[in-house]
């Protein structure tokens, strides 16, 4: 069967949204589907994320509208799939487009339906906490922003079909079906939260003042039903003591899933950090039973809510809640962890509800024919954890288990890696490049100003004269056309506005309408097909900005329009046309580690046909993982490592080096150069690639605490999987004590390592198979064994290993007695506790190699953070590149992480990789910095200003030391020219020039 | 119904002084673009410059907007650590706090520039923000003294 080069992408939450952008970029024809009216997912509900507290939607939205946009990216919202046939490389999808009743080519998002509708309707993204009209739009900046009525509410009263302007409702819009041949399909229809059932012990549902954790967060978002004040659902009133509920359906046999839902410690902390922000006098509490904050930066996040926030978390389960029926006020009682049982009241109890499979997994796995597991999430492979059970089909983000907006997106780019190995040599085949005019030359001409004043149907003409406005533009200086529209966006108006630009040769084309951050891109591609460049074009924001805030006033908002128009119609004046630089690509990668991030980044490019150069210091491949011997799942890792590197080592594209050392990496995105010595002889060679990918691993952390060193029954935890997997001796140990958390989470390394409660589970099982008569005891602070990784928790429990839970403060101490070792170990509840034991295995932590990663990052120009690991370019959305372009990473040098994440990640490293690999040239935005060098002094403020490090100084012949910008690297946030103290530096396309314009033209 | 209203449908007309707004394009020009959206009312007093990032405007920017007569100067940008750029508004954050005390040592009232955060989603946050910075701009009163005649 013929390959295609398209890709089905399921659901379009941030995993489905991100694999279809790398695919995009990449030269595939996407199809994105989602079952809702909106893409953005839950993230999109979200108010703030951890643990940076950045704001969700902020982040988010930029991409939905690039998702929305993206040209080789088709969108279909409301739909349902039917039907799969084929197989990997081939599939034909049967889809159903489940009508909106709204035509969505027609509907400007303008919203006066929704407005004008009776009838009242539950809002679902606001959880059912607010109430918005049967017609209406899922949230306010939704993408596709398109109107949909829903039939179970609409009472068919014909006011939305008389007040659309668009004339885009239709209420006899039938369902459609369609089929698209696609060659991979990517499941990412992310998770559904788990809901207490009716007569559950939490009095969800029956007492008012008990809510969800996700209904909590559309509490505290300021778009949310209450603005952002935290309020209590029975009174209004703020409710000073909040209880959160840890666990609610996760880790629960009898009520709800078994495993750990992975997130909820986290978004929990976060929850209470952002209550406390908005309202001071609010006093959380969290109870949990382990505090799992086992990722990047997580236990810094909870040690600030303690310290600087106050948030209490106190050790106890709690099994149900009672109501004071007079206040509502909720009674929480609970045992503490010295066994003290103590009752309180709170004011508000939040339930942090698990992470479920998505209600239709049954229905998708049918469909999709792929394998679901015990819990219904979907099955896929232990060393490729975005494999599904069908080949060519991938899946990603918490459909394939509960996780984080990380790893759902580096899970997402993975998929889209796969998926690039399956079909690269159809990539390119199915997009279309748009044929466009040559540009008119108009550099040195006279401005020839055209401006559009749309009405937006009402919205904008029902407050603003804009008849009146529309006059008054037409008479600013250059201003030879000034029309009004009634949609300026719809696409008659396109045309429209292209006609017109020829008729009255236009060189410069403004639209005072809605907002430039959506809609600024349509107008310019229209202007662009009309022979202009797509910089000659300026937005004046009059009705988000104007007519709907000044609704009650509107002679000031008709001012206020001219105002805006007039600075609009000042800054073209002085706009000039734009290059989008473009730079040509050397289609081969440096990958920096021999690990198995490092090779299975490259054995995937290897197979794209992309020469690979990869480097490692050892003179061995393998890393890490060399130590160890299985997963806790059970993979067999030396036998995955054995064949991953023969893999390597018999592909010709691939170059390994070892005993390799970088001398210089010089160069930018596409473009680098690089030097390295090798072998034992210290040879040197030179190459030139175009991107580069960090996966430099981390060390295991050498204890000196527990005696160890002093005695040799004192072991590491991978010594000891050593010993169990190669040696007999555990037969005739009687006693093995663990100790967890060595050389992690203290102050010398703040962080969790987050393997070693897996580690140490893994190899306590093992013991116990090995031999049942020996007794394994754990000695821990939280064990945090998240998502799946619980049932081993259980088993082990099961199986008879004993876990002592001490405190931070309160060390276990190691003494070496004649021919046994003792520890003494304070546990809260029971006190100290002596035990015997014929062999100590300290499970340590992983600690980065900072004198190494420094070196690295100076060369490659790139950031640690403060435990020495690489910073990525964003926490949350970028989690596998850098900010500087060009330079991605994988594995442990990110993060301690465990390897099929190392996997996921080295896969999404080259995905994104391929967005710049698979074309020839890329382009560079057009609106960056320039400098003129005759006025610069040379002083390198801008060089520290720049994020990017797109600025250095040069030696030039005739003005000595200057700064120079490489527009390539340049994102055009201006930080350099605003610190500019010669104004040497400017942002084209916001020139100093056209702000100085707008800010003088106040002309009354 | 809304402050503004309330203030304008008075009978004596409130003075409405003229605000430049220098707004990031990825938080608070979004935050102000969801005020629209919501339909949360605020004075007509302030107009818009886009700006890439905080870190993108010179303080000249300010200094000429005051030579020109507006009557206040608004600077809103990210919170610390949202900076779309990484970390433009931590950078323009540094030079304002220079420009401020610049500014009381020329004479100009210190009030007249407002230096603000406001995130994508603070809709809200924003209106109020512009409503309490109209307010202080009425109590400082209109600014005359570097106004050229035209």
């Amino acid at each position: 069967m013929k390959k295609v080069g398209s890709v089905l992408v399921v659901g379009a939450g941030i995993g489905g949204s991100q694999a279809s952008l790398d695919l995009g970029d990449a030269g595939y024809k996407v199809y994105l589907v989602e079952s809702t009216t909106s893409i953005g997912g839950v993230m999109a509900q979200l108010d703030k994320t951890f643990p940076t507290n950045d704001c969700a939607m902020c982040i988010v939205s930029p991409k939905l509208v690039e998702t929305g946009r993206h040209q080789n990216v088709d969108l279909f919202i409301n739909v349902e799939i039917l039907d799969v046939k084929g197989e990997a490389g081939n599939f034909t999808v049967k889809i159903l487009k489940k009508t909106l009743h709204v035509n969505v080519d027609k509907c400007t998002g303008c919203g006066i339906c929704g407005r004008e509708c009776p009838v009242e309707a539950i809002d679902i993204f606001n959880e059912g906490l607010a109430r918005h009209s049967a017609t209406s739009v899922k949230y306010p900046q939704a993408v596709p922003l398109v109107y949909a009525i829903n039939r179970d509410y609409c009472i068919g009263c014909g006011i939305c079909l008389g007040v659309c302007k668009a004339k885009a409702v239709e209420y006899g819009m039938e369902d459609e079906i369609m089929e698209i041949n696609v060659g991979a399909i990517i499941l990412a229809p992310g998770f559904d939260e788990y809901i207490p059932p009716e007569g559950n012990k939490y009095g969800y549902g029956k007492f008012k003042n008990v809510v969800t954790s996700i209904e909590f967060e559309r509490i505290l978002s300021a778009s949310g039903p209450y603005s952002g004040k935290i309020l209590r659902p029975s009174d209004g009133d703020v409710p000073e003591k909040v209880a959160f509920l840890q666990c609610i359906g996760s880790r629960d046999y009898r009520d709800g899933q078994p495993y750990c839902s992975s997130v909820c410690c986290m978004y929990t902390t976060k929850e209470a950090i952002i209550a406390k922000e908005h309202m001071n006098l609010l006093n959380p509490t969290i109870f949990s039973m382990d505090i799992r904050a086992y990722g990047k930066d997580f236990d810094k996040y909870i040690h600030r809510a303690q310290e600087e926030y106050g948030v209490r978390y106190i050790r106890s389960r709690i099994s149900h809640l009672e109501e004071d029926p007079k206040t509502q006020d909720l009674i929480v009682t609970y045992e503490d962890e010295t066994g003290i049982i103590a009752k309180e009241m709170y004011n508000l109890a939040v339930l942090s509800v698990g992470l479920n499979p998505p209600n239709d997994a049954v229905y998708l796995s049918e469909k999709f024919g792929v394998d679901l597991n015990e819990f219904n999430f979907v099955r896929t492979d232990i060393f490729n954890p975005v494999q599904t059970s069908r080949a060519g089909i991938f899946a990603c983000g918490a459909f394939t288990s509960p996780k984080d907006i990380p790893e759902t997106v580096t899970q997402a780019s993975a998929a889209a890696g796969c998926v690039n190995q399956l079909l690269h040599d159809q990539r390119g085949t199915l997009i279309t490049e748009k044929s466009l005019p040559p540009e008119i030359f108009v550099a040195g001409q006279p401005p020839r100003i055209g401006a559009f004043i749309c009405h937006c149907g009402i919205n904008i003409g029902g407050y603003v004269d804009v008849p009146e406005v529309t006059r008054y533009a037409g008479t600013l200086p250059n201003v030879v056309l000034a029309d009004r529209n009634l949609y300026t966006c719809s696409a008659d108006t396109q045309t429209i506005i292209k006609e017109k630009i020829k008729e009255y040769n236009l060189n410069r084309v403004i639209v005072a309408s809605c907002t430039p951050r959506t809609h600024e891109p349509l107008f310019q591609e229209t202007i662009r097909e009309a022979g202009l460049n797509r910089y000659l074009f300026q937005m004046a924001n009059i009705r988000d900005q104007c007519s709907w805030v000044h609704m009650h006033e509107p002679e000031e908002a008709t001012r206020k329009a001219k105002d805006l128009i007039r600075m609009a119609v000042n800054s073209a004046r002085e706009i000039q046309p734009l290059e989008r630089i473009r730079l040509s690509v050397t289609p081969k990668v440096l990958v920096i580690g021999g690990g198995i991030s490092g090779m299975v980044a490259a054995r995937n490019l290897a197979f794209q046909e992309f020469e690979t150069y990869l480097i490692e210091k050892g003179s061995v491949l393998g890393g890490h993982a060399r130590n160890i011997y299985t997963t806790l799942e059970g993979g067999n890792v030396q036998e995955y490592l054995s064949n991953l590197i023969n893999e390597i080592n018999s592909n010709k594209l691939i170059h390994v080096y070892t005993q390799a050392k970088i001398e210089n990496i010089e160069g930018y995105i596409g473009n680098f150069k690089t030097s390295i010595i090798h072998g034992e002889k210290k040879e040197k060679v030179k190459f030139k690639h175009g991107v580069v990918i960090v996966a430099t691993g981390a060390d295991e952390y050498e204890p000196t605490e527990f005696l160890y060193g002093k005695d040799d029954r004192i072991i590491k935890q991978s010594e000891f999987e050593k010993l169990i997997n190669t040696t007999d001796d555990i037969r005739k140990k009687k006693s093995v004590v663990m100790i967890q958390c060595v050389g992690s989470r203290n102050t010398e390394h703040p962080y969790c390592s987050r393997m070693c409660c897996a580690e140490a589970i893994k190899n306590a099982i093992k013991t116990k198979e090995l031999n049942p008569e020996t007794e394994v005891i754990i000695l821990y602070r939280d064990i945090r064994t998240y998502g799946f990784k619980e049932l081993y928790y259980r088993k082990a429990r099961e199986a008879g290993i004993f876990f002592i839970r001490f405190d931070e403060t309160k060390p276990p101490e190691v003494r070496v007695e004649k021919d046994n070792l003792k520890i003494i170990v304070e546990n809260p509840k029971i006190g100290k506790i002596s035990i015997d034991s014929d062999m100590i295995v300290l499970s340590v932590g992983i600690v980065a190699n900072g004198v190494e990663n420094e070196e690295m990052g100076k060369m490659l120009k790139v950031p640690l953070n403060e435990d020495n690991f690489y910073l990525e370019a964003h926490v949350k959305l970028r989690p596998v590149e850098f900010a500087t372009e060009g330079i991605f990473l994988a594995g442990l040098s990110h993060c301690p992480k465990s390897i099929e994440d190392s996997i996921s990640q080295a896969n999404a490293a080259v995905s994104r990789a391929c967005t710049i690999l698979s074309k020839d040239e890329i382009e560079a935005e057009g609106k960056v910095a320039c400098i003129d060098i005759t006025r610069c002094s040379g002083c390198g403020m801008c060089v520290e200003n720049c994020a990017y490090n797109a600025i250095e100084l040069i030696l030039d012949r005739r003005f000595g030391l200057v700064a120079s910008i490489n527009q390539v690297l340049c994102k055009g946030c201006g930080a350099c020219s605003g610190n500019c103290r010669c104004s040497a530096i400017d942002i084209l396309g916001f020139t100093g020039e056209q702000i100085y314009e707008m800010i003088t033209g106040r002309v009354e | 119904m809304n402050e503004a209203a309330i203030e304008n449908k008075g009978e004596i007309k409130q003075w409405n002084p003229k605000i430049i707004a220098f707004l990031c394009n990825w938080c608070s020009y979004a935050g102000a673009d969801l005020a629209g959206v919501s339909r949360i009312q605020y004075p007509p007093t302030i107009r818009v410059v886009r700006v890439p990032c905080s870190g993108r405007i010179n303080p000249f920017f300010i200094i000429k907007s005051l030579m020109d007569g507006w009557d206040g100067v608004v600077v809103s940008g990210c919170h610390p650590g949202d900076c779309h750029y990484i970390s433009g508004n931590l950078v323009a954050r540094r030079r304002f706090a220079i420009l401020k005390d610049l500014l009381d040592f020329f004479g100009i009232e210190p009030e007249r520039v407002q230096f603000m955060w406001a995130s994508a989603a603070e809709g809200e946050r924003f209106a109020v923000l512009i409503k309490k910075i109209t307010k202080l701009m009425r109590k400082v009163g209109p600014n005359d003294r570097f106004k050229k005649k035209w």
